[in-house]
């Protein structure tokens, strides 16, 4: 938890109409971390993810990423300097293949333009060849299922689980340093949960992505995460390891509601 | 065949009056429904005047006219429609017999009752005040000169036959009706050629044949559609075999040695271009040419719609754009400036005008999406069109008046003299002058190459994954990096430049430019293109130009059907209906646009044959949600 600080979020709120989604909110993540966001449905956690990668304006506030202020950014000039995320009602490119899905997301890393692609000149093959390996070696992270002779597969045809697998190789082809994953394990039986899991951890200690992650699961939340923020009606409530969060008077109350007087056990 | 779930007594019944039980058993409401649509299709084509304006085309001399063609296929194709039925998977099939025969026959009966009641008003009443077409020259047709009584006998006699004709095909093994659609294809396909034969007749010295096959006036002579009706027979019955097994040889190449397959195809293609316009008459070049400019353009548009998605309904304001800047700066009598470019230097100039267009346009509307790009796109198209024409703009582009005398695209290369060995390159000089269809042919050929080139290298690179994200999903491919202005813009001018070839090659071939070329039709005729080949496909969209442009006739030009260019736009928008709700992925599809549109079927199929992935872990019952 001592690493740089790499995303900075000051007193950030955004208002749709008269709804306050966010409210006043602070935020940081550090090099290396593992930050989980929970909360009660409608608690601002998508909101919040679509403000960090720019799908949303906040309305005031301001992201600051390694230094440098991300307001006003659009969201592919987020994902170039190195923020990708993953949608929680899964959003692949349902019909191109599932080695396009991932070739597609290397597009602001590559630079080859119309004229590269139109001449065929040896930088062009070149590129993407590196484009092609590349995305073999993100999809080849979770094991044989969508690799061989699924490469060439739509991703239409696919189980929802592995859709949930291909979108966050899909982010991983982006080559970002924060991870930001909405609800990774959504869907999921026990066992794929627990497997993804352990990945979760391994993309942190294998491919060095710092990861915040939008969850339900509390399992997978207690398992992964160095700390917890929990958000309810767009403000934190409570943040710090799980153990702490987990036992906060707070939390429960957001989560379960308030115990009826003397039935409180 | 009859309802196997009766009662045991029932039995004996069954098996007696089976086969009398069989006909009768139908979804008579489904059966009602087709006649009436039936009836009404021909009382509708009737009226537009359409099969009259027809009869001058004779297809056999002196049986059938393309007039008495256009109505007789009705009944044939809705009693083959209405005798459809679904194969489901685990359901108990039908036996087929004399159920299909009489929904197709009733099919027909009601259909020609409809026609009879329209011969029989005709006679009796006058409703020619809101229904030009209500005059005697129809009553002579229907009835073929004779009287009320001759024509309602006629049209319920060949109605009936024909539907039931359907219900037979439905009935005959495979072969059989393979056989009898080759015969039907190819006479009444010999007829509609009639021109283009006669034209390549000429070069081949075949005469004769053409003589013997075709009547003076028109239409093939009896004996020459029985030879052609025993040549197609012969040809699905040997030859049919021997093709599958050739492109059955061909497919497996394909799939082994790709490359090798794809360099031998682009060399026959190649030299077929090259040395075929040199055997094809004047009139058949022309129509090529024609073909060719709407490949052009329909390819361009399939790489905006196609596969950026953008749906844009001006895109004929670039081939305008190319028009113009072609004749401004190689006609001699341009109003403003005339710098007499050859065309071949001017064509750099065009594609830079292109470009500047298509950013000019492209800038405003690009961050619209959907229905609202369509209809601003829609106005910048006549906006260009209109400001062409106006006063304002007529000195640099002659107003309603257009440019005349732009010459063609001429070859003048060669001639030079290295220095030191004083050895001269050959001269190669083709005066073209925009008047010889063959020359222009090998022009638009050659752009037609370009663009098939630069959406075949696009589509599988970098930018055209770029495209198809957008096309999928604009917000995820923004979230995943993709700058969607930047590559919709590029898409934009990419289809603007292969426009603005068409139209610096129409200007050059026809020699003259008036605003009036670049109407709004023009744009949707080239969308129809698309759509009715197949988007996002090239051969698709080829085929889609050669049938709609060839056959029936562009915006301005006749296709080969010269007498249907009246009526083409009623074809294409019935084609275009028809297309949409019973194949919308085109022609010639693209595998990918098919899988989009029939998602479901595609993925039950899939299912089926084990392709959808299970999850894996047990527990787990879950499949892909459709």
């Amino acid at each position: 938890m001592s690493g740089e600080r790499l995303l900075d979020i000051k007193s950030l709120s955004v208002q749709f109409g008269g709804l306050n989604a966010l409210n006043d909110l602070d935020f940081h993540v550090d090099k290396g971390e593992i930050v989980s966001v929970i909360g009660p449905n409608g608690a601002g956690k998508t909101t919040f993810f679509n403000m960090i990668s720019g799908m949303v304006r906040p309305t005031s506030g301001d992201i600051v990423y390694r230094g440098e202020s991300l307001l006003g950014l659009d969201p592919n000039q987020v994902t170039a300097r190195g923020i990708a995320r993953t949608f929680q009602n899964v959003r692949l490119f349902a019909n191109m293949t599932i080695l396009e899905n991932v070739m597609v997301a290397q597009h602001c890393r590559t630079k080859v333009g119309v004229f590269g692609s139109l001449l065929n000149t040896p930088s062009f093959r070149r590129e993407e060849e590196e484009i092609r390996e590349y995305g073999k070696k993100v999809l080849g992270f979770f094991g044989s299922r969508l690799v061989g002779y699924r490469l060439e597969q739509t991703a239409s045809v696919l189980s929802y689980a592995n859709r949930r697998r291909l979108e966050i190789a899909r982010a991983m082809a982006t080559k970002p340093e924060i991870l930001l994953l909405d609800e990774p394990v959504a869907g999921m039986n026990p066992k794929e949960t627990e497997e993804l899991t352990g990945l979760i951890g391994k993309l942190r200690s294998e491919w060095g992505f710092t990861i915040v992650m939008i969850e339900h699961d509390m399992k997978v939340v207690r398992d992964v995460s160095d700390r917890v923020v929990v958000l309810d009606h767009g403000e934190t409530i409570a943040q710090g390891s799980y153990d702490k969060v987990s036992s906060d008077a707070g939390v429960i109350e957001a989560y379960l509601g308030r115990p009826i007087e003397g039935n409180a056990s | 065949m009859s309802d196997t779930a009766m009662g045991g007594t029932a039995v004996s019944d069954t098996a007696e009056f089976a086969p009398a039980r069989a006909a009768l058993d139908q979804d008579w409401r489904k059966v009602v429904k087709h006649g009436l649509v039936l009836g009404l299709a021909l009382v509708f084509i009737s009226l537009t005047g359409m099969p009259e304006g027809l009869n001058s085309r004779v297809i056999i001399e002196p049986w059938l006219s393309m007039g008495y063609l256009s109505l007789m296929w009705l009944p044939f194709a809705i009693g083959f429609a209405v005798t459809h039925e679904q194969v489901l998977e685990g359901m108990v099939q039908h036996k087929r017999g004399a159920r299909e025969l009489v929904a197709g026959a009733v099919v027909g009966l009601i259909g020609g009752l409809c026609l009879s009641l329209l011969v029989y008003l005709l006679d009796t009443r006058d409703l020619s005040d809101p229904l030009v077409n209500w005059n005697q020259p129809l009553l002579d047709f229907l009835t073929r000169d004779g009287s009320v009584a001759d024509g309602v006998v006629l049209w319920l006699v060949a109605s009936t036959t024909l539907g039931l004709f359907a219900g037979l095909m439905r009935i005959v093994p495979t072969l059989a009706s393979r056989i009898v659609r080759a015969v039907l294809l190819t006479v009444v396909g010999a007829a509609a050629v009639e021109a283009l034969i006669n034209d390549l007749s000429e070069e081949f010295k075949l005469e004769g044949v053409v003589e013997w096959l075709y009547h003076p006036r028109g239409g093939l002579e009896p004996a020459g559609a029985i030879a052609l009706a025993i040549v197609a027979a012969v040809f699905v019955l040997w030859l049919g075999r021997q093709l599958k097994k050739g492109s059955a040889v061909y497919y497996s190449a394909r799939e082994t040695q790709p490359h090798a397959v794809n360099a031998v195809s682009v060399l026959v293609v190649g030299t077929a271009a090259i040395v075929l316009p040199i055997f094809l008459g004047r009139l058949t070049n022309d129509l090529l040419v024609n073909v060719g400019l709407f490949v052009l353009l329909a390819l361009g548009l399939n790489i905006v719609v196609g596969l950026a998605g953008i749906l844009d309904l001006g895109y004929v304001a670039f081939y305008a754009v190319g028009g113009y800047t072609i004749a401004i700066l190689t006609s001699p009598t341009s109003p403003w400036i005339s710098p007499t470019l050859p065309f071949w230097l001017a064509i750099f100039i065009v594609v830079g005008m292109a470009t500047l267009a298509g950013l000019f346009i492209g800038a405003p509307v690009i961050r619209m999406r959907g229905d609202y790009l369509a209809i601003v796109t829609l106005g910048f198209g006549e906006i260009i069109r209109l400001t062409v024409r106006s006063d304002w703009a007529s000195g640099l582009t002659g107003g309603a008046q257009g440019m005349l005398s732009i010459p063609g695209p001429d070859v003048n290369i060669g001639g030079w003299t290295l220095p030191g060995i004083g050895w001269t390159f050959p001269k190669l000089e083709i005066d073209l002058m925009g008047t010889n269809p063959q020359h222009i042919l090998y022009v638009v050929m050659f752009f037609v190459a370009v663009a098939i080139y630069v959406s075949w290298r696009l589509e599988n690179s970098r930018i055209g994954r770029a495209w198809m994200a957008v096309r999928e999903d604009e917000s995820v491919a923004e979230a995943m990096g993709i700058n969607t202005v930047t590559a919709k813009l590029q898409a934009f001018v990419v289809g603007a430049i292969l426009a603005s070839f068409a139209g610096a090659v129409f200007a050059a071939k026809v020699g003259t430019i008036f605003e009036s070329s670049f109407k709004i039709l023009v744009s949707i005729v080239i969308l129809v293109i698309v759509i009715v080949g197949g988007m996002g496909r090239i051969t698709g969209v080829i085929a889609g130009a050669f049938v709609l442009v060839g056959i029936l006739g562009g915006p301005n030009q006749p296709g080969l059907m010269a007498e249907f260019s009246e009526y083409k736009l009623l074809i294409y928008g019935a084609l275009l209906v028809w297309m949409m709700l019973k194949r919308p992925e085109g022609l010639i599809p693209n595998v990918r646009r098919s899988r989009e549109l029939h998602q479901d079927e595609f993925l039950q199929d899939a299912w089926l044959r084990g392709e959808v992935d299970r999850d894996e872990a047990e527990g787990s019952g879950e499949v892909a949600p459709a």
